[in-house]
């Protein structure tokens, strides 16, 4: 083989290689556009049980429960309009998870319709928000104060 | 004062890179020397040295916690230990820009005072890259992000430094980054510098492989201590959540590990010219990427960062302007640089192009991740891409690459036949599947870290080969560097794949006193108590853990809260054994008074962090040899040319 062809097809094998790697990427991440979920989209389309996704929303108020052996919790992630999903988490919460906050849990939806969460992604510290729940504060903020000035009407 | 002097010896340094690259451009267009041309290594080393003069100067406000400078009193506070004063003058965006300068200033010098090897036009070429790429970033610090700027009034006192940066280890984890970084930026020049006057020849790869080496072996000391940062600190009992932040110091390694291996083609074969360039462009570029997506606040990550859009658009038009320019000359060149020595797809060279090609597309696959969700949020459409993504896209081409280094390391350069290194071959692959066969059989283990714990083993056995029947005494150093780096993959392959399969974990409520079990380990909750440290309070818990009916050892994991900034942290508590790490983190109270604790049983979880110290210990053993054989060669050299002379004098 002349130098040149050789060059010429060491060049071709990492082309084809390195824009193999980029579609196969490309592929995997089409995917992944369905890995992150709103309580709405999760209601209207759900995802294949035992599928790994994020469901991502607010901790509905008062909505917040803790079973007998004391860490297995059950909670309501509600989302834009009315949906709600009901979530099971067993272990330690992040400190900063309470109700009427943000939320991403990561886990699987389960054959019953709940989602069964084995991490949950909270606020960190004051700068740190999930990506996905950025302006959804906002939103969530004009909801509560809507249903908290019904009663002054 | 000392805030003028530091600015002042800053601006200085920003004009000599000036007259660097000026000086630089004439040399290049004019044929024969100039002038102008004898500057450039003068004004290289002393630009090194002003701005050291000007960080010598910001860790001396810091020091001092001179409170009329702006950047010391949003920063520090006068009561910290003295460390973290210091320590301080690099934890926040001005000062580890000024880091960066410095460290890449000081670079340019040393390459400027020692550097011999290259012909002097590539020299002056790669010196006039430098003060191009220093002019950037000292145009940033001066016109966006002065850390001299003084403060109209003098602050009454300081507003302290973020609590999560108050550890000694993180505390110098950003400048063994940034080391790492800033060593790519001098390969970039020597590639720039390269292209610049077509001299690509081994030489060149000679005198910019120790570079490669050294900044290689800081963002691997950076990327294990990052890690086990995030493993007892964050409390999720996790080593690599493929963050963004992770990702934009792992693209640098993964392009720095492929720039190593070709550059070690080129110094010892000649081969592989332009893509070595190619990488050296690559490399650089990914730690721009990593600095623009740690700074510029593009993405949140569980590492908290200063953020600020218009110090991102600044880095994004360097990055623009380096990246863009560089592939340009690289496009315009690359087929002006002549062929290297040819060799055969079975040899150590064929090895080495399969590695090459393999980190590349992992790279890509990593950076495409890694970007996918800005490129989605322009669509507004919001994506995470997490490890359901990275673990098996990026297996696809890990698991081959790790293969073929099972064998790159026995074959012989340019040509040589599997069938030589048929025992080795053998041997290699009946441990792979013995180890497949007891593992499957053992317990279940799924598909990855199976393949992990199989190739960790084989790995681990073919590093040492090359060893086998030589003189142990008689190894060169730089082979040693290989084994040992090799051997420390095994090692962290072997931990990050028993972590996964083996790990056991317990989830319990339990009262003041009730005992509860993890793996082989027995734990007793003996109380749960306040306690307060000098700007945090805390709930600690306190734990008795028996090995397997041994003795208890005490352990005291906290759920820490700050109030300056408010921030609360988990603090695991861990014990480290031989065969792994019992992890600890305490959680909260339940109405009945029980606590909730989470316990994990990690069989080798710290192999990952030694054998990531074994890789870096590889880089330095390597690094060391390379220069001992340099000062070596020139000392032969030296004697050669001495005799030459006596002898003429003789005759």
């Amino acid at each position: 083989m002349k130098a040149k062809h050789q060059r010429l097809v060491l060049v071709t094998l990492a082309l084809v290689a390195i824009i193999g790697a980029g579609l196969l990427a490309v592929y995997a991440l089409r995917n992944q556009a369905s890995y992150f979920y709103l309580p709405e989209q999760m209601l209207a389309d759900p995802p294949q049980p035992g599928q790994a996704v994020r469901l991502g929303g607010m901790v509905e108020v008062g909505s917040l429960k803790t079973d007998p052996d004391g860490v297995t919790m059950h909670f309501m992630v509600t989302g834009k309009d009315d949906s709600r999903v009901p979530v099971r988490f067993s272990g330690i919460a992040p400190d900063l998870f309470v109700e009427g906050s943000g939320v991403v849990a990561e886990g699987k939806l389960g054959a019953d319709g709940t989602f069964v969460a084995d991490n949950l992604l909270a606020k960190h510290d004051e700068n740190y928000v999930p990506r996905e729940l950025e302006g959804m504060n906002e939103h969530q903020a004009a909801k509560m104060a809507e249903e908290t000035t019904v009663g002054l009407k | 004062m000392i805030a003028e002097l530091g600015l002042a010896a800053l601006w200085l340094a920003a004009a000599l890179a000036a007259l660097q690259l000026v000086a630089g451009f004439l040399a290049a267009r004019a044929d024969g020397e100039t002038e102008l041309a004898a500057l450039i290594r003068p004004a290289a080393v002393v630009q090194g040295a002003l701005a050291a003069v000007a960080f010598a100067m910001l860790i001396w406000l810091f020091a001092i916690t001179d409170l009329s400078v702006k950047l010391v009193a949003a920063n520090s506070h006068s009561m910290k230990p003295l460390v973290f004063k210091i320590a301080g003058a690099w934890g926040n965006h001005e000062g580890s820009m000024l880091l960066w300068v410095t460290v890449m200033a000081l670079a340019g010098a040393l390459i400027a005072l020692v550097e011999r090897r290259l012909p002097e036009r590539t020299m002056q070429a790669t010196l006039a890259a430098q003060g191009v790429v220093s002019l950037g970033f000292y145009a940033f610090l001066l016109f966006s992000s002065n850390p001299f700027e003084r403060l109209p009034i003098p602050a009454a006192e300081g507003q302290g430094l973020n609590p999560l940066l108050q550890d000694l280890g993180l505390a110098f984890h950003p400048p063994t980054l940034y080391l790492g970084y800033v060593g790519l930026s001098v390969a970039f020049s020597f590639a720039v510098g390269a292209l610049i006057t077509r001299q690509v020849t081994s030489e060149f790869a000679r005198a910019m492989r120790p570079w490669v080496l050294g900044a290689w072996v800081f963002l691997t000391i950076g990327i294990t201590a990052g890690s086990y940062w995030a493993y007892y600190e964050l409390g999720w009992g996790g080593w690599w959540f493929w963050d963004p932040v992770e990702n934009a110091s792992l693209m640098p390694w993964l392009a720095a590990t492929a720039l190593l291996h070709s550059a070690s083609v080129l110094a010892s074969r000649d081969a592989l010219r332009t893509w070595t360039i190619m990488l050296g462009v690559v490399a650089f570029s990914m730690s721009m990427v990593g600095t623009f997506l740690v700074r510029s606040g593009i993405l949140t990550s569980v590492h908290a960062f200063a953020v600020d859009p218009e110090r991102g658009s600044f880095i994004l038009a360097l990055l623009a302007l380096y990246i863009g320019g560089a592939l340009l000359l690289f496009a315009l060149r690359a087929s002006t640089i002549s062929e290297g020595e040819r060799f055969t797809v079975a040899s150590r060279e064929g090895a080495l192009v399969f590695n090459n090609v393999m980190l590349s597309a992992i790279l890509a696959i990593v950076l495409l991740g890694t970007l996918y969700p800005l490129v989605t949020e322009a669509f507004d459409v919001r994506v995470s891409v997490g490890p359901p993504y990275f673990n098996p896209v990026g297996a696809i081409f890990a698991v081959p690459m790790l293969v073929v280094m099972t064998v790159g390391p026995l074959l012989r350069w340019r040509q040589d036949r599997l069938e030589r290194v048929r025992n080795e071959v053998a041997l290699v692959a009946a441990l792979m599947l013995a180890a497949l066969v007891l593992f499957s059989l053992l317990a279940s283990v799924s598909l990855l870290p199976l393949l992990g714990l199989a190739l960790g083993i084989g790995v681990g056995v073919a590093s040492i080969l090359p060893l086998r029947g030589r003189k142990l005494t008689r190894v060169p150093l730089a082979t040693w560097g290989m084994v040992v780096a090799h051997f420390g993959i095994a090692v962290a392959l072997l931990g990050m794949a028993s972590e996964s399969a083996f790990s056991t974990e317990r989830l319990a409520a339990v009262q003041v006193g009730e005992a509860t079990t993890v793996g082989p380990w027995a734990i007793t909750l003996e109380g749960v108590e306040p306690v307060a440290g000098p700007n945090w309070t805390a709930l600690e818990g306190r734990i008795a853990a028996r090995y397997d009916g041994g003795e208890p050892t005490v352990i005291d994991p906290q759920a820490r809260s700050f109030w300056a900034p408010p921030q609360q942290t988990t603090e695991s508590a861990l014990i480290t054994r031989w065969n792994g790490q019992l992890y600890a983190v305490v959680g909260d109270q339940a109405t009945d008074g029980r606590w909730q604790l989470r316990l994990w049983w990690k069989p080798f979880v710290t192999l990952i962090w030694y054998g990531g110290l074994l890789v870096a210990l590889g880089g330095v053993l390597a690094l060391v040899g390379r220069v001992l054989s340099d000062l070596k060669r020139r000392h032969v050299v030296k004697r050669m040319a001495e005799r030459r002379k006596e002898q003429e004098a003789l005759s």
